[in-house]
């Protein structure tokens, strides 16, 4: 367990430091709250309506097209690491891999899942 | 070196948790984030037991697991969504229209 | 590598047809729909002949040991290939008189349909996953295709809550197995198995949880509760399917994975497989009895089918035997294929818009009315009890002399007097059909008419050519990939 020691003090010495910062900005910093700065986004957009409002539909479409095409990256991490090892054959099968989601893709375009308005 | 069995008791955990989740819980989408939980508690176990065996195919396995994961998501929050637009509740102990 | 492609071809022309028919589909206007229709049918006839032609007795695996082509899973394309024929076959004038005709519909059917020949010729737990999810989640969707019908949006979402439910403890199962063995190749994990280095607990965890995924999706009792539900709910036409297609897979997988990897912790687990197979059958037989919609009463019919089927799994660890036991699941999934089919062909066929004619007092007077389609129903209902001469007493037949062999003497009895009780619910509706006064609706679609008259004669003439098909069935045995 002994080369766990660093860890742990240096876990406790970051906690300390960060609470010591928090506690000190609390005791001697001035407060004057004005409705400005109250806002969630100091100096961003003026807010308009409630934050749990229903989103519209067309959110999770683009959402769930995202994740698809996201998550097939995933394959392509693995076979870029050994791609010099697979040759032609692992190239062959890539490019079909890579054909199936450009038809996918095709599909949900014509459908227009795409087309925002 | 964290011992192999403390991941398997976690991921155990994780698997329970989820499993109850789907028992006990109504909402639909929180029935789904307690199927996630499992597949994502077999995921850990994998990870762990491929580790333990200095063997690679353990890992291969999590990433078809997340893609088919993704997968479900798609087609089951379209579910969801619609059966909420028709109903406006997802309670599915109020999906009772068919009885025997 | 092009022997490994030559091996899984059925599955790649399958899978491609798939793909090329959603592309395609975007091309073929409107009103020409019947085109997908015939396109699709097109891609498993040829997905057919393929399988015909590169079917071979001794085993190929491919693809570095993940997928086998074997005579079982030549078997199992078959029976696939002609449910997606049988599928498109009830639902081409069905999806138009509900309002759903949409031609993704086919699509789906085919990547479903590759799904479950995947897992004909899974050898690697991996493949039997991924497998299993390529063949549920288009299912999920058809079954929520009408879509502006909340029990059809129900019974997709009950279906897919359960499904990924079901998916998850197969993936636990399978991790728990990987690592009381170090593999998820299906030979490895009976050479570890054998050579005893596998942890015991691990591996009887791991096989009992692939057990409970499996179980949801063949629909035994207790894991059947979303059957009925399900069955009801989604479009009759997906209905069939499901009931074969989804069943037989989840049966390929339990032979494949159970028969093959754990012979050695039969003391374990052929008492929890007795017990689901008894329950099973007992449960689906006597709740079909109070049943008045044909749906429900043909979905608990085939919760107490995967009862039957489910008592070949019991030879577990009787080498002599399995071969056999196997043998005999296949021909009764055969005969359940036409049986199933043939009386929801007659089913859609007296199904009207809104969910009516369903009930089974809307059969009455169809004996006078409907002489033919009235017999084709007898016919089914007769084999789904397994009565002579039909092809479901033979399936029955093979299935009780492997379970006697192997000395289950209290499951084959079980077995036969739940045969007899299924006898009163399916012969009720015969004497609905014969006995009683109605006017019953039948629709006109000649597709869906000769689906039911082809399927009743199949029925009857297999039975008396079932000794080759049994051979048949005979020489697909398994093997696990070296």
């Amino acid at each position: 367990m002994s080369e766990y020691l660093p860890l742990v003090v240096l876990f406790i010495l970051s906690t300390l430091v960060a609470a010591i910062a928090v506690a000190l900005g609390h005791l001697f910093g001035p407060r004057r709250p004005t409705e400005r700065k109250l806002q969630p986004y100091e100096s961003g957009m003026t807010p308009f309506g409630p934050g749990t409002r229903r989103m519209p539909v067309r959110f999770y479409l683009v959402a769930v097209l995202f994740i698809l095409f996201d998550i097939e990256v995933v394959f392509f991490i693995p076979w870029a690491v050994v791609y010099r090892k697979l040759g032609l054959f692992g190239f062959v099968e890539m490019l079909l891999f890579a054909g199936i989601l450009e038809i996918a893709f095709v599909y949900a375009w014509k459908k227009g899942a795409l087309e925002w308005e | 070196m964290v011992p192999i069995y403390y991941y398997i008791a976690l991921s155990a955990v994780l698997f329970a948790l989820g499993a109850l989740g789907v028992l006990i819980r109504r909402n639909a989408i929180i029935i789904f984030m307690a199927i996630e939980l499992m597949l994502n508690a077999a995921n850990l176990a994998l990870v762990a037991f491929a580790r333990l065996h200095g063997e690679l195919s353990g890992q291969v396995f999590v990433f078809f697991v997340m893609a088919v994961a993704a997968a479900e998501v798609a087609v089951g929050l379209a579910l969801i969504v619609k059966i909420f637009e028709t109903k406006q509740s997802i309670d599915i102990d109020q999906l009772n229209l068919m009885k025997g | 590598m092009w022997a490994d492609r030559l091996a899984v071809l059925p599955v790649i022309v399958i899978g491609a047809w798939a793909v090329l028919l959603t592309v395609a589909d975007l091309y073929i206007p409107e009103h020409r729909r019947r085109i997908t229709a015939i396109l699709a049918a097109l891609g498993l006839i040829v997905g057919l002949v393929v399988n015909l032609f590169i079917q071979r007795h001794n085993p190929q695996t491919a693809y570095f040991g993940l997928a086998i082509a074997d005579g079982f899973s030549s078997f199992l394309n078959v029976l696939f290939l002609l449910s997606g024929l049988l599928g498109i076959a009830v639902a081409h004038g069905y999806l138009q008189r509900q309002n759903i005709a949409r031609s993704e519909y086919y699509s789906l059917l085919l990547f479903s349909i590759s799904g479950m020949m995947l897992m004909g010729m899974a050898a690697d737990l991996i493949i039997v996953f991924i497998a299993l999810e390529l063949l549920s989640i288009p299912l999920y969707v058809m079954a929520g295709f009408h879509r502006d019908r909340l029990d059809s949006e129900e019974a997709a979402l009950k279906y897919f809550l359960l499904g990924a439910f079901a998916g998850g403890f197969v993936v636990y199962g399978i991790a728990l197995i990987y690592g009381a063995t170090g593999s998820t190749r299906i030979a490895a994990i009976l050479s570890a198995v054998q050579s005893g280095s596998a942890s015991p607990i691990l591996l009887t965890v791991g096989a009992a949880l692939i057990l409970v995924g499996l179980g949801f999706k063949v629909a035994a009792v207790p894991f059947h509760m979303w059957t009925p539900d399900v069955y009801q709910g989604a479009p009759s036409s997906v209905t069939a399917f499901m009931a074969v297609g989804a069943k037989a897979a989840g049966f390929a997988a339990l032979l494949r994975v159970f028969l093959l990897a754990f012979p050695t912790l039969s003391d374990k687990l052929v008492p929890l497989l007795w017990a689901l197979a008894a329950l099973t059958m007992i449960v689906g037989n006597i709740v079909a009895i109070v049943q008045s919609n044909i749906k429900r009463l043909l979905a608990y019919s085939s919760i107490a089918h995967a009862g039957y089927i489910l008592m070949a799994t019991v030879t577990l660890g009787q080498s002599r035997l399995m071969a056999d036991a196997a043998a005999a699941a296949l021909f009764y999934l055969l005969a359940y294929l036409l049986t199933n089919f043939g009386a929801w062909a007659v089913v859609i066929a007296l199904e009207r818009e809104e969910g009516k004619g369903l009930s089974i007092q809307d059969y009455a007077g169809l004996g006078k009315k409907y002489p033919a389609l009235a017999a084709a129903m007898s016919v089914f209902m007769l084999s789904l009890i397994g009565v002579p001469p039909t092809v479901g007493f033979l399936g029955k037949f093979y299935l009780f002399r492997a379970v006697l062999e192997g000395g289950f003497v209290g499951l084959a009895v079980i077995g036969v007097l739940t045969s007899l009780v299924s006898a009163y619910y399916y012969l009720r509706v015969v004497v609905v059909m014969y006995m009683q006064e109605g006017e019953p609706v039948v629709n006109r679609d000649a597709l869906l008419h000769w689906t039911a008259a082809l399927s009743a004669i199949a029925v009857l003439a297999l039975s008396l050519f079932a000794t080759p098909l049994f051979q048949w069935a005979t020489q697909a045995t398994l093997y696990a990939a070296q």
